[in-house]
């Protein structure tokens, strides 16, 4: 055993040092594509782990060692809830807390403040209350700011400073006393005293959090659901971990493009290597054969074989996971992670060393490579011994093939049904892969197929073409494979976010129907317009109508991300003219108000249309009957639509905070955004928008989120097209022998090199035709399963249809370029030498 | 003269603004039982307990102070967590056979029930911490985090008006001044808690209460102070405040004889002498642990229960100090039980 491993161990090394001094750019073009997936892979994970480590800390700063957390709804519940909860016996420390999305004038995010009784935090949050506690008696003015570094960066802010606020449509301002160090909270935030946030935001007398740190021996859960049943409705008692989950649901997301590229770049990879190191068994057939007559055993020189493939894994791993470290540490540097949408601002996130993945990563980078070699090295092993007298053995083996495609496509189909886990499409990918690896096995067959139906047509070159490309099936099938799985995962890639546009840009247009929009800093809790200011809004000049909206944040359940609930002013009947809705029903008999969903909460809450279900208005549970579904591509943790009539019903609350504004004819839009601007004493407080501008800024948004989807594809496609390349020349060598017959027997070198050119062309059309269809079988899972679990919103399936042809055009063009190429080098020089070098 | 440890480090950097307390003027005769209760109206008060408990063959000494002071504070903020009032409990239990001192501490702001100092009578609370008098019987709760305080403690004797009739002046100027009144020889029973472990315990303590709006002069850095139940059933109340050479700024006291006659002690009259000094392993502070100390005629000698009854506050309030159960002794022969409080060996403390 011991003179067996040692036999392939040298056979190896020769054999991987003289493929490596033969052909060192193909080598290293298989080891990038490989570099390039695994490096994808590795910087998506790391940059997700950072962040999300970012996150988790930072969310731990804020609650603290509470062992449980009772939230209630942003317009919050009595602070005697608090008094209640700080009596019970249960309880050791209570710590009231209000937490509000201040808007802050000219800036377009809302900016989160914690009003807090620092004696009673200080213990709950020693870490965040550490520095707060030497300025505690000035924290005790009613104007009393302390600010963690970040929102004193974004806001431009230094001790001593003032900031205003915006609480309802009038400015308070607000000192900075102290600005924390960035060791003690990374994200931005302001922290006030509980009674000087409750003065300056109008709200004497609410809270909508309480920390709590119950008594040892106090079972927790069974203490949980005790509160649960005390408190008012809509008021949650949740425990710390389902806070630091909610943002992991929040990042889940954006994660889908990068994966799916980085599996593409893998895929490629491991193809590349297939068809390398089945090329060069071929190529090295004599050599190969040559090793088992002087007693190499078959398994020696499968395992040497095999060997370079892993070789090549192992290096393309390595390189990869060094360079996805690196593309990770550049993304945190620069982008600082908004993980595409504001959700969840990463800040100061910083890269962990994370070895276990890294090693995880080296390992998926070579396995699949091995794969990719495991093939061919057997395959080699088992024919080599006759290869020594014989020809390139191209005859096809499909038997075997037919059913284990069929079995994988059929698994495939299967795959897709199956729901996402935790979140993530995980099913979805899995099927992606088995679906082509199905439909790549079918590539032999089928081209079989279409050789023999193809007919003679007495044109030598073609028909010449023709007859060697049935004699090599093989053969143009491995430098098929590999281009047809980049080309198919791009062209999935493409419908797929060309279809996501197509929608979006329907959506948005569905969504703003008129001239302009106005609103006040998304997210925020405290300014808004009341009753007053929205007479007096509409009565400026040019202003034709203005159809204001109420949103704010309310909690369906303890788990889930608070959702958005959007009251706005329509026609029950018109409803399908304002809403996108995917699904409606007719509204029933009943008095119930009715709600139209977001797919998100369809799919996260399991809401159905026609049902009753219970939302949390004011503090108070409301039954409202589902009436429509409807697709958001803003709020991916849900919304929800009611009448302003309903809404206002159930809270008293007729203030807004969006709007939107049709002109009277012929009017400005400039002249009258400036004019409503001019109702405020805080002119850039509101955020006026034209809707065209709106849209454009958002498609710009849209598409730039999109620019490294494109980028990345395209370097797939390259390197795929590099390897057909490397196929066809190598190819081209291998056959110099048969050239040199075809001129001996009198065809001209244009000739051959038109043969080639030929084969070269078909083969492509072939594989670009195969991948087309192919990458739209995939585009189907990845709009309708892929997409639908990752988001929770759906798409409309739309081709791009002359984008996907000029990408066929440059495959087939560049593959008969390349095989012209090839064909040229290949058949220069004596013939009758080449005859006798081959043989 | 008891120093409210939360307030050295509320008083530092207060803004001018203050929301100024009421005046301490001598002459104002204080009433029983409506002064046992909060003076809301003056900036810092304090009730003050300590004493000396015996379980079953130890000796443990005891004290539970609650704090009351008036931050400045926006008085149009409608809010009911506005802190009009600010309440400060600490507790430290002196444990000679473990050599080590339990000590717990609360801060809060007055409010909404939680935590309030109520008018009329002593009751004061802080969550589950609470002092509360009922005819003539203080009844003291403490739930620390490792240890637990329990306890009834019965009145034998009338209040012992400390200065003039109540009116305690600390200092050259007649401002620097508080309303102050002790009560000797309570009777105290009840039991305590030690790492989940209960006890019964018996003792006698002291209590002080004191209240003022301006509480020291600017040349003040520390002081001593020290309370003893005399074995006579007589009761001395003597303090010393230091300026920064660490010589006597102020000195005053209080000695009520076993029958009942009140002296009350000019500066000239109260002498302290240190006599050994025990250095804090934690901190490097060196503390004058024994003392010998004129009173009038009379001469005293104080011994600590134990030398490690340092009081580190620091991470909290910020003060480091000294305070504990010493016994007095009265030319060589055993005199009495009480409490002894060093405060400014440390950094020097800065009252405003």
């Amino acid at each position: 055993m011991f003179g067996q491993s040692r036999i392939a161990w040298r056979v190896w090394s020769l054999l991987l040092l003289a493929q490596l001094r033969e052909q060192p750019v193909r080598m290293l073009i298989t080891v990038v594509a490989i570099a390039l997936g695994v490096a994808l892979g590795t910087a998506v994970y790391l940059v997700n782990n950072a962040a999300l480590n970012e996150f988790g800390l930072a969310s731990k700063r804020l609650v603290g060692s509470a062992d449980l957390i009772v939230q209630g709804p942003r317009e919050a519940f009595p602070e005697s809830v608090f008094v209640t909860l700080a009596h019970d016996p249960a309880v050791s420390l209570a710590s009231p807390i209000l937490e509000l999305e201040a808007a802050i004038p000219g800036v377009r995010d809302a900016f989160k403040v914690l009003g807090v009784d620092v004696f009673r935090a200080s213990a709950m949050q020693p870490q965040l209350m550490g520095d707060i506690a030497p300025h505690i008696l000035q924290l005790f003015a009613t104007d009393s700011i302390i600010v963690s570094n970040q929102a004193a960066v974004q806001l431009h802010l230094r001790r001593g400073d003032l900031l205003q606020v915006i609480v309802g449509s009038k400015a308070k301002t607000l000192h900075i006393l102290d600005i924390l160090s960035p060791d003690t909270y990374s994200q931005s935030l302001g922290i006030m005293d509980i009674a000087s946030a409750q003065w300056i935001f109008e709200s004497i007398g609410d809270l909508n959090r309480v920390d709590l740190r119950v008594k040892n021996g106090v079972n927790l859960e069974s203490f949980k659901k005790i509160l649960a049943a005390q408190l008012p409705a809509s008021v949650l008692v949740i425990t710390p971990q389902v806070e630091r989950d909610r943002a992991v649901t929040v990042t889940r997301a954006y994660r889908v493009n990068l994966n799916m590229l980085a599996m593409i770049a893998l895929l490629t990879g491991a193809f590349l290597v297939f068809s390398t190191q089945s090329l060069s068994v071929l190529r090295r057939r004599h050599s190969l054969a040559l090793l088992r007559a002087l007693g190499v055993t078959r398994l020696a020189l499968q395992s040497a074989l095999l060997g370079e493939g892993v070789a090549l894994g192992v290096a393309g791993s390595l390189l990869g996971v060094l360079l996805g470290t690196f593309l990770a540490a550049i993304i945190l540097q620069l982008l600082v992670g908004d993980l595409g949408n504001n959700q969840l601002q990463v800040v100061g996130a910083s890269l962990r060393a994370a070895p276990l993945a890294l090693i995880a990563f080296l390992i998926i980078g070579t396995v699949v490579t091995s794969a990719g070699a495991w093939f061919p090295a057997r395959s080699a092993a088992r024919q080599s011994a006759s290869a020594l007298k014989g020809a390139i053995n191209a005859s096809p083996r499909t038997g075997a093939g037919r059913y284990f495609s069929i079995a994988l496509l059929g698994l495939g189909i299967v795959l897709t049904r199956i729901p996402a886990v935790g979140g993530i499409p995980l099913f979805g990918y899995l099927a992606v892969a088995a679906l082509l690896f199905g439909s790549i096995l079918l590539v032999p067959l089928l081209w079989v197929k279409v050789l023999r139906k193809m007919p003679r047509t007495h044109h030598v070159v073609l028909d010449t073409a023709v007859a060697q490309m049935r004699d090599n099936v093989k053969l143009s099938t491995l430098s098929l494979s590999s281009i047809i799985v980049s080309f198919s995962l791009m062209v999935a890639m493409a419908i797929m976010v060309y279809s996501f546009r197509v929608s979006f840009d329907h959506w948005l247009t569905k969504l703003l129907p008129a001239d302009m929009q106005m609103r006040e800093p998304l997210g925020n809790d405290t300014a808004f317009w009341s009753v007053q200011d929205q007479a007096r809004l509409t009565a400026v000049a040019g202003v034709s109508r203005i159809d204001f909206r109420r949103t704010r944040l309310i909690s369906l359940d303890a788990v889930h991300a608070a959702i958005t609930l959007i009251a706005r002013d329509f026609n029950v009947n018109n409803i399908a003219d304002i809403l996108p809705l995917v699904q409606s029903s007719a509204l029933p008999s009943t008095k119930l108000p009715p709600i139209w969903i977001s797919e998100a909460v369809q799919d996260i809450y399991g809401y159905k249309i026609g049902s009753e279900v219970v939302v949390p208005l004011a503090g108070r549970q409301h039954r409202c009957f589902v009436a429509g579904i409807w697709r958001d591509y803003a709020r991916p943790a849900g919304a929800i639509v009611i009448s302003r009539q309903a809404y206002q019903t159930a809270t008293g609350d007729h203030n807004a905070n969006e709007g939107s504004i049709w002109l009277s004819d012929g009017q400005n839009a400039a002249r009258v955004a400036a004019m409503v601007r001019a109702q405020f004493a805080l002119q850039d407080s509101i955020e006026i928008v034209t809707s065209s501008a709106v849209k454009e800024r958002s498609m710009k948004l849209f598409d730039h989120a999109f620019v490294i989807t494109y980028a990345l594809e395209a370097v797939a496609v390259l390197i795929g097209l590099a390897g057909l390349s490397f196929a066809t020349s190598s190819t081209a060598l291998a056959r110099r022998a048969e050239f040199g017959m075809l001129k001996y027997i009198g065809l001209r070198r244009r000739q051959v090199i038109g043969i080639l050119a030929t084969e070269g062309m078909l083969s492509s059309v072939f594989g670009a035709i195969f991948g087309l269809t192919l990458g739209a079988v995939l585009s189907l899972v990845l709009v309708f399963v892929i997409n639908r679990q990752s988001f929770n919103w759906s798409i409309d399936l739309a081709v791009p249809i002359w984008q996907l042809a000029i990408l066929g055009l440059v495959l087939v063009t560049a593959a008969t370029l390349t095989a012209i190429i090839s064909g040229r080098a290949a058949t220069a020089g004596d013939a009758v030498r080449a005859v006798r070098e081959d043989w | 003269m008891r120093i409210a440890l939360g307030l050295m480090l509320l008083c530092v950097g207060v803004s001018v603004r203050a929301t100024a307390g009421s005046d301490v003027l001598e002459g104002r005769a204080l009433t029983f039982p409506g002064d046992y209760g909060s003076h809301a109206e003056f900036r810092t008060e304090w009730w003050y307990l300590t004493g000396w408990l015996k379980t079953e063959g130890e000796s443990l000494g005891f004290q539970i102070t609650f704090f009351r002071t008036r931050p400045t504070v926006d008085v149009d903020n409608l809010s009911s967590f506005t802190p009009r009032q600010l309440l400060i409990a600490h507790c430290a239990l002196s444990d000679p056979q473990r050599g080590r001192l339990w000590q717990d501490q609360r801060i809060r702001r007055a409010g909404l029930g939680l935590a309030e100092a109520m008018s009329g009578d002593t009751h004061v609370w802080i969550d589950d911490w609470s002092l509360e008098h009922k005819s003539a019987t203080y009844i003291a709760k403490i739930l620390a985090e490792d240890f637990a305080l329990n306890l009834s403690i019965r009145t034998t004797q009338q209040p012992l008006l400390n200065g003039r009739a109540g009116y305690s002046q600390k200092g050259p100027s007649p401002l620097s001044a508080s309303y102050y009144y002790s009560i000797p020889h309570l009777q105290v029973i009840g039991n305590i808690t030690r790492d989940g472990k209960s006890d019964a315990v018996h003792g006698e303590a002291w209590l002080d209460h004191e209240w003022s709006s301006q509480y020291l002069d600017g040349s003040a850095i520390g002081w001593e102070w020290v309370g003893i139940n005399l074995n006579d059933g007589g009761a001395l109340m003597a303090f010393r405040i230091r300026n920064p050479k660490g010589e006597s700024h102020w000195t005053g006291g209080t000695l009520r004889d076993a029958h009942g006659t009140t002296q009350v002690f000019q500066p000239h009259d109260v002498e302290f002498q240190a006599k050994r000094t025990w250095v804090s392993p934690r901190t490097g502070i060196k503390y004058p642990v024994q003392w010998h100390i004129r009173a009038g005629s009379r001469e005293f000698d104080l011994k600590p229960l134990l030398d490690d009854q340092e009081n580190d506050t620091r991470l909290s309030t910020g003060a480091v100090y000294w305070e504990g159960a010493v016994s007095a002794s009265e030319a060589g022969k055993d005199s009495g039980r009480g409490y002894l409080e060093l405060t400014g060996y440390g950094e020097p403390l800065r009252l405003r």
